[in-house]
């Protein structure tokens, strides 16, 4: 029998990962990458609860969730090559023009 | 359990070798000529002698080549090939395990098998296998839609995910004489299912990624030895699986008359398992022998535009039709 | 038995996550975000939500991430340019402060725990998710479909040489 509380702290660790990989990458395809990471963490949450509670709305917000992440990766994939286009870089720091 | 698997997967490697056999014998006869029938009668060594040959082959890697993602490769396309048949029941009480939601793991699988290609292309680091594998994997995902789509009639019509429900609820006939297939309630179904599963496997008319006159040899033009020998066991086991599938699906699994002593009828519906098969595999190879292959902007308008709005329609009337009976 | 598999999970989900973050080539963060998903699946065939596993396999890990490679090779970048580095003192603040938000977390969610040890009380079986899919969230669910619509007029929109 697996303790809820391993399931919760797993998903706070990968959670954690996700945002360092967030802050610390320069490649805007890694902080996509990061930013599923967190997504998936959260999913792993909500599937624990919902395991636990008997209620099934915890995996049905997985599937808004999973909805979301692929409508954001689609956007963000677009964006990224009409950047690359534009700039002939993926490094966030390179885009820097609306800096002071 | 363990002597299940070993039995199944050992017996399906085997199967994919002489598949390579019959697949050379159904098209040299269809092209008027006796094809291989010097190793062995009727050529039947011949697979034998295609595994030492891989087997002992040098290995040739390019130099420029992405050494882990090079090894992967041919390992990611065999693996899901291999794991969609521990789902697949051959008889009543065949298969390696059961699961709630059975069909879709073959489907879950067959979508990672898109990695095998995708990464066998981008790690021999030359342009035939790059182009060649940017063509397949497009066409693999866009088909892998109308795949999915295709099978939701028979889903609608059997209430289940499991495959072994499916099989069973196929059971008894109409009438007295015509069998209770899913393939006479959901035709329009199983065409589309046999067109998406041949763009899947990457069979003809499909096939332009691995086309020898175009591509050299597609994405495993680099390959050589085993890895190249993994390559094709991994297409002939997509092939199968997807056989199998159709069969459980449309045509009622290892559903027959049984009739005779009792040994007989323990045996008879994995032999009539395995004749549906066949009789499917023969239909493949003989469309690889006969069609042209489709270019790739008329493959991608063809599944875009024609296909899945066909699917789309047929759950619509499919599910309309539940609904009101 | 349960135990040993939702540590080798566990440990293949971190590990993979860690990949994500320590590669300098993207393509292989992309490959260890796959191997995180896959291990994502096992460990919701441990907590029962067998449908939700397949989906994550064939949505996620077989789709999204095929769109995250195909743009990683069409853009085909060498390793990360190393760039100015201003920020290398910042990194050793970062461990205290990523602990830190782990506290923060965990002591968020912690409270709302059932009593551990209880069995899963619930089966994820298509049904179930089906049933309260068109019933209770009916709403979301249309909405989702307008969203799909707009993320793709978006990507398109994007995407495009010219407008």
């Amino acid at each position: 029998m697996i303790p809820l509380s391993w399931f919760l702290i797993l998903s706070a660790v990968l959670f954690l990962i996700g945002v360092l990989g967030f802050f610390v990458k320069r490649n805007i395809i890694a902080l996509l990458l990061s930013v599923e990471i967190m997504l998936n963490a959260v999913n792993l949450t909500f599937v624990a609860f919902s395991s636990r509670n008997g209620q099934i709305s915890g995996q049905v917000f997985v599937f808004f969730v999973l909805v979301v992440a692929a409508a954001e990766a689609a956007v963000g994939l677009a964006l990224v090559i009409a950047m690359f286009r534009n700039r002939e870089t993926l490094n966030v720091d390179r885009s820097n023009l609306l800096k002071w | 359990m363990i002597l299940k698997m070993v039995i199944v997967f050992g017996g399906l490697l085997g199967a994919f070798a002489y598949l390579s056999l019959v697949e050379r014998k159904v098209m040299a006869f269809v092209q008027m000529r006796p094809g291989p029938n010097r190793v062995g009668p009727f050529g039947l060594l011949q697979p034998i002698a295609d595994g030492l040959k891989f087997l002992f082959k040098e290995q040739v890697q390019p130099t420029a080549a992405n050494p882990w993602l090079y090894l992967a490769a041919p390992l990611i396309s065999i693996i899901p090939a291999l794991l969609s048949f521990s789902v697949i029941p051959f008889g009543p009480a065949l298969q390696v395990t059961d699961l709630n939601v059975g069909l879709l793991v073959v489907f879950a699988v067959g979508s990672l098998s898109v990695y095998g290609i995708v990464l066998g292309g981008w790690a021999s680091n030359s342009k035939y296998p790059l182009i060649a594998s940017m063509r397949s994997s497009a066409q693999m995902i866009s088909y892998e839609l109308s795949l999915t789509l295709s099978v939701v009639g028979v889903l609608l019509l059997a209430n289940t995910l499991s495959l072994v429900e499916l099989v069973r609820s196929q059971e008894g006939t109409w009438l007295g004489f015509l069998p209770k297939w899913n393939v006479f309630l959901q035709p329009i179904g199983f065409i589309i299912y046999m067109i998406a599963a041949t763009a899947e496997s990457n069979r003809l008319p499909f096939d332009l990624a691995e086309s020898e006159q175009e591509l050299v040899s597609g994405w495993h033009t680099e390959y050589s030895g085993m890895k190249f020998g993994m390559y094709m066991l991994a297409e002939y086991g997509n092939l199968t699986a997807s056989v199998c599938i159709a069969t459980i699906l449309f045509f009622g699994g290892w559903n027959g008359p049984s009739f005779g002593p009792d040994w007989l009828v323990m045996i008879l519906p994995t032999i009539w398992f395995i004749l549906k098969i066949a009789v499917f595999i023969f239909i493949y190879v003989l469309a690889r022998a006969t069609v042209p292959r489709i270019r790739y902007d008329q493959l991608m308008r063809f599944g875009w535009k024609y296909l899945l709005p066909v699917a789309l329609a047929n759950i619509l009337i499919t599910s309309f039709l539940v609904a009101i009976s | 038995m349960i135990e040993v598999m939702f540590f080798f999970f566990a440990a293949l989900a971190i590990g993979a996550a860690i990949n994500v973050v320590v590669q300098k080539h993207v393509l292989y963060s992309a490959l260890s975000l796959i191997v995180l998903l896959i291990a994502m699946s096992g460990l919701f065939i441990l907590l029962q939500a067998d449908f939700l596993a397949v989906i994550n396999v064939i949505v996620y890990a077989g789709a999204i991430m095929v769109l995250f490679v195909f743009v990683i090779m069409l853009l085909n970048l060498p390793q990360d340019e190393d760039g100015a580095d201003r920020l290398r003192w910042l990194k050793f603040l970062g461990v205290p402060m990523g602990l830190f938000l782990l506290f923060m977390i965990l002591s968020t969610i912690w409270g709302a725990r059932t009593v551990d040890g209880v069995e899963p009380r619930l089966v994820g079986s298509p049904e179930a998710i089906g049933r309260s899919l068109f019933t209770d969230f009916m709403l979301p669910f249309e909405v989702t479909s307008l969203l799909i619509l707009i993320a793709l007029m978006g990507a398109v929109v994007f995407a495009k040489k010219e407008l």
